[in-house]
């Protein structure tokens, strides 16, 4: 039994790397991807995705990976800067949704019985309408645009990551090293930062890195519709409600190319945040 | 005993509709707001194209007619009376009652909603009780990546990729809308209807699949690490047995109450999709409201949208409470 157990362990760590360090270098390898496309969408210049009508509705080749559009337009430039400018959105939205449910989440467990209830209505509230709408009627109140799409996303994403937060804090606490801490005289303000926060850090940067691949799909969808980004930005949303016009016409590459990238950078970021997840959690990183 | 229960059924119920009561008053109230300070002009939003041809006395007319020039209480009074009265207002793309474009839509999106909520359901339990069953085997990991994948799927991209397939190279399925064009209202068949709610349904079954899968071979292994179902393993019980006696009614409820509660994904999804496929349901009146500036209608949307939501939330609940006795016990203790 156990000599063919070991057979086994061998033929599975064939690169002599348990799990864990698996694990670790696929997030390190999904993190590089990421870094790079946000940098080199920030690079590159505008005169790449210039108008060229010389090279108008050309399929995917050598010179142009993804292929051009009815302007000429280069579909490889355009898409890598419309995804780090998703993931620029995303990132504003996703650091404010996190702050809201930090605090939210922080105050319902800390300031008593009536802003707890408060705070739970508050989350029935927003999870009692659907997302989507939500960030329609938010983004019409802005009038669309930049300003409107994510202020829409701070204001729907957290709720769910708040429910933990509080659940957390209200563990933490009730534990009894808190409760000596307190008897010892330490103040309110002491016990939060020295207790209750560092043990929150975890969970925070989790739920940030989970609720990140949200926040640049609903982006991505509300700018889709028409309620978001401006038409002249090159966001996915946008190249790909452009698309739709051109589909009948065969030309697939506008739609399937920059989907796939935003669905792969949608991806990375998932594994980074559940790997993340097991890594840090003593119980869960070994399995 | 059975006396009892109804009644603490009743009282639950009862319950939940107060706090519905109060989240409805505070989302119409919200919303009403957001709607009030948008930079859209409503009169200029309904006069649209004739901009030329009205005259700023003809635009005071039509502030004073509609109320706009009043304070924001007294035209929040004003909605809110004409709300419970069953007005929801007339409006101003389609230029008739909210009500009626709503119900209209609704049948339209709850078809589609309905056929994509039944198929994801469906396969999406038997995907996760084979995942489960088959733990770590090739099939469990093909699963596995296909739900992880479709998690990160922007649902309006899987349309495209749909219509791209589907519709424009095989030519199997018309491109869009949701009845063939230049055929009158009369002559259009179940068949075209079906025929036209295929690719969105197939769409928002194709990506709602994930959660339900995951879920279930969550629970389902569970289920299958008990003690009990290591003696029915004991006594020789295995493969479809084994699930039928032991696992299938363990793991049924979560699935069964995860479709209801997720509802509101479902709305959000239907949004896309009919955008994607310009089918005219509710998701596709949410969008031209907000685009076109149509404050009743994107009202009015908000509001059966919530009630919409709520009833799924509700029957999850109630699901729980009436099929499982556990949930029971631990609200009287």
């Amino acid at each position: 039994m156990i000599p063919s157990l070991k057979v086994r362990n061998k033929e599975e760590s064939r690169f002599f790397l348990n799990r864990r360090q698996r694990k670790f270098i696929t997030s390190i390898l999904s993190a590089i991807l990421l870094v790079t496309v946000v940098v080199v969408g920030v690079l590159l210049d505008e005169e790449r995705i210039a108008t060229n009508l010389i090279t108008r509705n050309l399929a995917p080749s050598l010179d142009h990976p993804f292929g051009t559009d009815w302007l000429g337009r280069d579909m490889f430039a355009r898409t890598i800067m419309g995804l780090s400018l998703s993931v620029g959105v995303g990132l504003i939205g996703a650091i404010g949704s996190t702050s809201i449910a930090l605090i939210l989440g922080m105050a319902a467990a800390t300031m008593g019985k009536v802003a707890d209830r408060l705070i739970s209505w508050l989350i029935d509230l927003f999870l009692s309408v659907p997302h989507l709408v939500t960030l329609i009627l938010i983004a019409f109140t802005f009038g669309g645009g930049f300003k409107g799409i994510v202020i829409g996303l701070m204001l729907t994403h957290w709720p769910s990551l708040a429910r933990v937060i509080r659940a957390e804090v209200m563990q933490i606490r009730s534990a009894e090293y808190v409760q000596i801490s307190r008897q010892m005289g330490k103040s309110k303000w002491w016990i939060a930062v020295h207790h209750i926060l560092p043990h929150l850090t975890p969970q925070i940067l989790i739920g940030f890195m989970l609720m990140f691949p949200h926040v640049i799909l609903h982006e991505s969808a509300v700018t889709f519709i028409g309620l978001g980004l401006s038409p002249h930005e090159p966001a996915i949303g946008i190249i790909l409600s452009e698309s739709m016009k051109y589909l009948s016409a065969g030309m697939w590459w506008l739609a399937f190319f920059p989907g796939l990238c935003l669905l792969l950078i949608v991806q990375a970021f998932d594994r980074i945040g559940e790997n993340f997840r097991l890594l840090m959690d003593p119980t869960k990183s070994n399995d | 005993m059975r006396k009892n229960v109804g009644r603490k059924i009743g009282i639950f119920l009862l319950l939940k509709g107060l706090r519905m009561l109060t989240l409805l008053v505070a989302i119409c109230f919200i919303s009403f707001l957001l709607v009030k300070n948008s930079p859209i002009d409503p009169i200029q939003a309904y006069i649209g194209a004739d901009m030329l041809k009205v005259g700023p006395e003809q635009r005071e007319k039509i502030a004073e007619y509609w109320g706009v020039d009043q304070p924001v209480m007294v035209q929040f009074l004003n909605w809110g009376s004409a709300l419970l009265a069953g007005d929801l207002g007339t409006s101003m793309i389609f230029r008739r009652p909210v009500a009626d474009v709503i119900g209209e839509r609704f049948i339209n999106s709850l078809v589609l909603m309905l056929t994509a909520w039944v198929l994801s359901g469906v396969i999406g339990f038997v995907m996760g009780v084979v995942s489960a069953m088959k733990k770590d085997t090739w099939i469990d990991r093909i699963i596995k990546w296909y739900c992880y994948t479709l998690a990160s799927t922007p649902t309006f991209w899987m349309g495209l990729l749909m219509l791209i397939v589907f519709a424009v190279w095989l030519g199997w399925f018309p491109i869009g809308l949701g009845v063939p064009v230049g055929v009158l209202a009369e002559d259009v068949t179940i068949a075209n209807r079906i025929e036209h709610l295929i690719l969105p349904a197939v769409t928002l079954s194709i990506i709602g699949v994930a959660n339900v899968a995951l879920h279930t071979r969550q629970k389902l292994v569970e289920v299958l690490a008990s003690d009990y179902v290591l003696f029915a393993r004991a006594r020789g019980e295995r493969g479809f047995t084994l699930f039928w006696r032991h696992g299938l009614r363990n793991v049924a409820l979560p699935a069964i109450t995860l479709q209801f509660a997720a509802f509101s994904e479902l709305f959000g999804g239907a949004v896309l999709a009919e955008q994607v496929f310009s089918y005219p349901g509710l998701g596709q009146a949410t969008v031209e409201a907000g685009l076109r500036g149509d404050v009743p209608l994107l009202l009015g949307l908000v509001i059966f949208s919530t009630f919409f939501v709520f009833a799924g939330n509700l029957i999850a609940d109630l699901i729980y409470y009436v099929v499982d006795p556990r949930t029971r016990e631990s609200r009287m203790l």
